[in-house]
């Protein structure tokens, strides 16, 4: 067990600390401050249950030290919307089916959210690309698809953001 | 993608059917969903699992007083501190009466049977702590011979896994005269199918948190398919059944896999150790060894038929690799024997199923328990035999459906509609014209595959599942009811079912589930019959109700009960609907007057004596389900890659309560057959587990979904569940990795026999036939 060092990290606007040791994944750091919309599915980068943004990219979480994530944005699911008006991807993922047992959800909207940033008009092939770090057992992946259309589409027409 | 919905008949509902945001959907995509490992308590514990780094040895000595001595360690339990430390891996039961011998060690004695068993748990302050706990612990593992493979555990002299010979489950069928049906056949036609041990790769691994209230409960938060196993966990830990308490939370995927205990006994011995709040999270890697597989099977059809294609006899060997200890094996065995069929008519057919233990992981529950494996064999089968005789693999399937009123192999007539033919039918045209190759290299092929299911469980297990309805104050309604949520809408679909009989809307409806001190008990989530059982006691519950409502109603406006409905909050008279008061209005007159506003149902399956054993006639489903699945692929005949380029599902779901939630099952049902098909498989090299993590254990990602994927869903409105629906759940992946095959074997003119078919097996199958021709 190394040594605890107190650091602060800046999750969806607001300013945390906590004792951390060298080892301490962000992912730890995050459940550890109870950002419980944060999911651990395989602490090996393998699944993108625990992605959250980092200075606007999409990072697996159970891959990056939380030291090394001091005096960077991060941004999880819960900071996505105020708890009312919710994000288009996050309506979409709602109205279009995008969510069954709702593990993969949290991770799967910020890959997405990463994604549309850089394209904001993403083909079928683009989608199917850009969200392959992100397992789901559930859906088949379809309907999560169409999630992301619909929010591309109604960020696009000036409804979301 | 696109979805066509063809409903058996005219009745409209109000709630049910439509594609509603399911209620538990806005908490998952807001992040505010607890799942059970986002639970934390004052004072609480984490602890960890020592496992077994080898599948079969003795345990020489287990040394904890270094771990013991390490600063917060609190509490390290190994077998010796367990005499009695033995659980039932038999399924819960609602009779009362213990079915199987199925007792296994909680933590090893002295003799470990599978890679991953585990020999201690430790609790400490902190979950490094524990960590390093475990590490500190000195053990001296013999190594001893172990059996690996069915075939060597069933040689006479093979080592004996658990001392009471090697066979631990056994089933056979006998109907009609096959040596007759033999005779009749102009081909005679005899493959054997292999499949694989494959991983539910639910995304959330198992994890739970234990604590000892004032009344000396145990309480489990635990992602579970089943709060019921609060009795064998009692009997475990040796205390009286209703002084522990399974409390569930939403489940992050289950597919089987959480059907089984996990960590409650572990938690429950560690709590009840300590006197406090113990939480256990698996790590991937402990979920690769802290569940039942999904079990390997041989299956050998013997099919006789005529040159015009009518089967004259079957006769099905089957065997499948129980691993190391026998959980729900012998019942998965029993499924697939009785799947064996398929939705065919067949009326001499005998089988023989044997189920194995060997030193591999142990194997139980997955999606589909058994009926996966018979519908790869039979369907593959049925395409093999349609070659034989020069028949398309449809034709061929179109002259022996199986239909409503005729026999299952048990000798049981079928109730419900049958509408396999439809479906196989639409799922082929809904393929349309075949995609041309892309290069020189690339074959294209289809396949089909249909299936007979049940969904709901066995007969001679009596199961029951209860539901409470009540309506509040202000026309609110609250549904409370054991039910797990394990994903699939579960909960959602309760609250549909009661808003369509109440005349309200789903957003005025609250679900409580899954907590076995409080909610009447519902039974597991499994066997695809939540909504059948659960949906039923919910109906029944909110029509008593309604019933009340209705009679209150008419007397208000002098006409008969049959003359009102509810609907939009209000009670009104149908053909007169300016005849009408609030819900609410109603409701303070049902109050005033002390009409019960609510009610607690338990509703019954169809119960039965176990089968013949003899002759395995009997009833032992309560209805079936039909389906199809047609697939299309392209593969590489340079690579041997395969990609899937149209998928459609074809299903009869009797009656959807949620269309977006049915699409759903279905969707994720194909891509989870896919990765059957194509691409998963636990690797066990002498027992020791070759595939922990999802880079060696490759499920499908977005990259592997069809290029096209469609559900067609029919409504026979013909099932036992509520307002006709049947079970969709298991259903939906059933076809899909036999029709795989079947488009794969469709593209290269030949088939693999073993699952999955990876790249290099479709490139050696084309060497040998090319090497033949």
């Amino acid at each position: 067990m190394s040594e605890l060092k107190l650091i602060t990290l800046k999750i969806n606007g607001q300013e945390e600390s906590l004792k951390a040791a060298s080892n301490m994944t962000l992912l730890e750091a995050l459940r550890e401050l109870h950002h419980f919309e944060v999911k651990c599915g395989c602490e090996k980068g393998d699944c993108g249950a625990c992605a959250v943004l980092v200075d606007g990219e999409a990072v697996d979480t159970c891959l990056m030290l939380s030291w090394s994530a001091q005096g960077r944005e991060i941004t999880t699911l819960a900071g996505l919307s105020d708890g009312e008006n919710l994000h288009p991807l996050q309506k979409a993922f709602i109205e279009k089916g995008g969510v069954q047992c709702g593990y993969c959800t949290p991770g799967m909207i910020m890959a997405s959210k990463s994604m549309l940033d850089k394209n904001p008009n993403p083909s079928m092939d683009d989608m199917r690309v850009g969200l392959s770090g992100n397992l789901c057992r559930c859906t088949g992946y379809t309907k999560i698809f169409e999630a992301v259309d619909c929010a591309a589409t109604e960020i696009r027409d000036g409804g979301g953001e | 993608m696109s979805s066509q919905l063809q409903t058996g008949s005219n009745v409209k509902h109000k709630q049910v059917g439509r594609p509603l945001v399911r209620t538990d959907a806005p908490g998952k995509a807001m992040g505010k969903t607890r799942y059970a490992g986002d639970y934390v308590m004052p004072d609480m514990l984490h602890s960890v699992v020592l496992r077994s780094p080898l599948a079969s040895a003795t345990l020489k000595s287990l040394d904890i007083s270094e771990a013991q001595a390490l600063p917060g360690v609190v509490c390290i339990i190994t077998g010796k501190d367990l005499p009695e430390g033995m659980a039932a891996t038999d399924i819960p039961g609602q009779t009362g009466r213990k079915r199987l011998d199925t007792d296994s060690q909680i933590l090893v004695h002295t003799r470990v049977r599978y890679h991953g068993e585990p020999m201690a748990l430790i609790a400490a302050e902190t979950k490094a702590i524990a960590e390093k706990a475990r590490s500190l612990i000195k053990y001296d593992l013999e190594p001893l011979e172990g059996v690996f493979s069915t075939e060597d555990a069933l040689k006479p002299g093979a080592p004996q896994v658990q001392g009471k010979g090697n066979i631990i489950g056994k089933h056979q069928v006998r109907k009609g005269d096959i040596d007759m049906g033999f005779a009749a056949a102009d081909h005679i036609v005899e493959r054997t199918y292999n499949t694989q041990f494959i991983e539910h790769a639910f995304l959330e691994p198992e994890v739970g948190l234990a604590w000892v209230n004032e009344d000396d409960v145990i309480n489990i938060r635990v992602s579970t398919q089943v709060i019921e196993h609060f009795r064998t966990i009692a009997e475990a830990v040796g205390v009286p059944h209703n002084k522990v308490r399974i409390m569930g939370a939403m489940v992050g995927g289950g597919f089987g896999g959480k059907e089984d205990i996990t960590v409650e006994v572990f938690l429950a011995l560690l709590a009840k150790s300590t006197g406090r709040p113990v939480k256990m999270v698996y790590s991937r890697e402990d979920s690769w060894f802290g569940h039942g597989k999904r079990h390997p099977y041989k299956i050998t059809y013997r099919t006789g038929v005529t040159n015009d294609g009518k089967v004259t006899a079957v006769k099905v060997d089957i065997v499948s690799d129980s691993g190391a200890y026998v959980y729900l094996s012998p019942y998965v065995l029993m499924y697939c024997t009785l799947a064996s069929q398929g939705p065919y008519r067949v009326d001499n057919i005998n089988i023989d199923a044997v189920s194995v233990s060997t030193n591999n992981m142990y194997t139980s529950a997955f999606r589909g328990f058994g009926a996966c494996q018979a519908a790869i064999a039979y369907e593959q089968q049925m395409d093999e035999v349609a070659n034989v005789i020069g028949m398309s693999p449809v034709e061929f399937r179109r002259k022996n459906y199986i239909k409503t009123g005729e026999t299952t192999c048990t000798g049981w007539p079928i109730e419900s509609a049958v509408w396999t033919e439809q479906c196989v039918d639409q799922a082929m045209q809904g393929l349309g014209e075949p995609t041309k190759p892309s290069g020189p290299h690339i074959r294209i092929g289809r396949g089909v595959a249909a299936y007979q299911q049940s969904y709901g469980r066995l007969t001679w297990l009596h199961d029951t599942s209860e539901c409470w309805v009540g309506v509040e104050m202000d026309g609110t309604v609250v549904v409370r009811s054991g039910v797990t949520d394990i994903g699939a809408g579960q909960t959602s679909a309760l609250g549909q079912i009661a808003a369509e009989l109440l005349g309200v809307n789903l957003d005025q409806v609250v679900i409580y589930n899954s907590d076995s001190a409080v909610t009447p008990l519902a039974g597991t989530s499994t066997a695809s019959r939540a909504l059948y059982m659960t949906g039923n006691a919910c109906k029944n519950a909110a029509m008593a109700i309604r019933e009340r409502f209705l009679t209150r109603t008419a007397k208000e406006f002098g006409v008969a009960a049959d003359q009102v409905d509810l609907a939009d909050n209000k009670a009104f008279v149908i053909d007169e609907p300016e005849k009408s008061m609030s819900l609410r209005e109603l409701i303070a007159i049902t109050a005033t007057e002390g009409i019960h506003r609510s009610e607690l149902v338990q509703f019954n399956a169809p119960f039965s004596d176990p089968i013949d054993p003899e002759t395995g006639q009997g009833r032992v489903h309560p209805d079936y389900a039909y389906g199809a699945q047609a697939i299309e692929v392209a593969v590489d005949t340079e690579t041997g890659e395969i990609t899937v380029l149209k998928s459609v599902a074809a299903h009869d779901v009797g009656q959807c309560i949620n269309l977006a939630a049915v699409e759903g099952q279905i969707e994720g049902g194909t891509v989870m057959g896919l990765g059957y098909a194509l691409s998963e498989e636990m690797i066990y090299k002498d027992g020791q587990l070759m595939t922990p993590s999802f880079s060696e254990y490759l499920i499908p990602t977005s990259m592997d979904t069809p290029q096209e994927h469609k559900s067609i869903i029919l409504e026979s409105r013909s099932g036992l569940g509520p307002f006709g629906s049947k079970g969709i759940g298991e259903p939906a992946l059933t076809p899909v990795a036999p029709a795989t095959a079947n488009a794969v074997a469709d593209a290269i003119g030949v088939r693999v026999m073993d699952f999955p078919l990876t790249p290099e097996k479709i490139v050696n199958a084309l060497k040998e036939a090319e090497a033949q021709s």
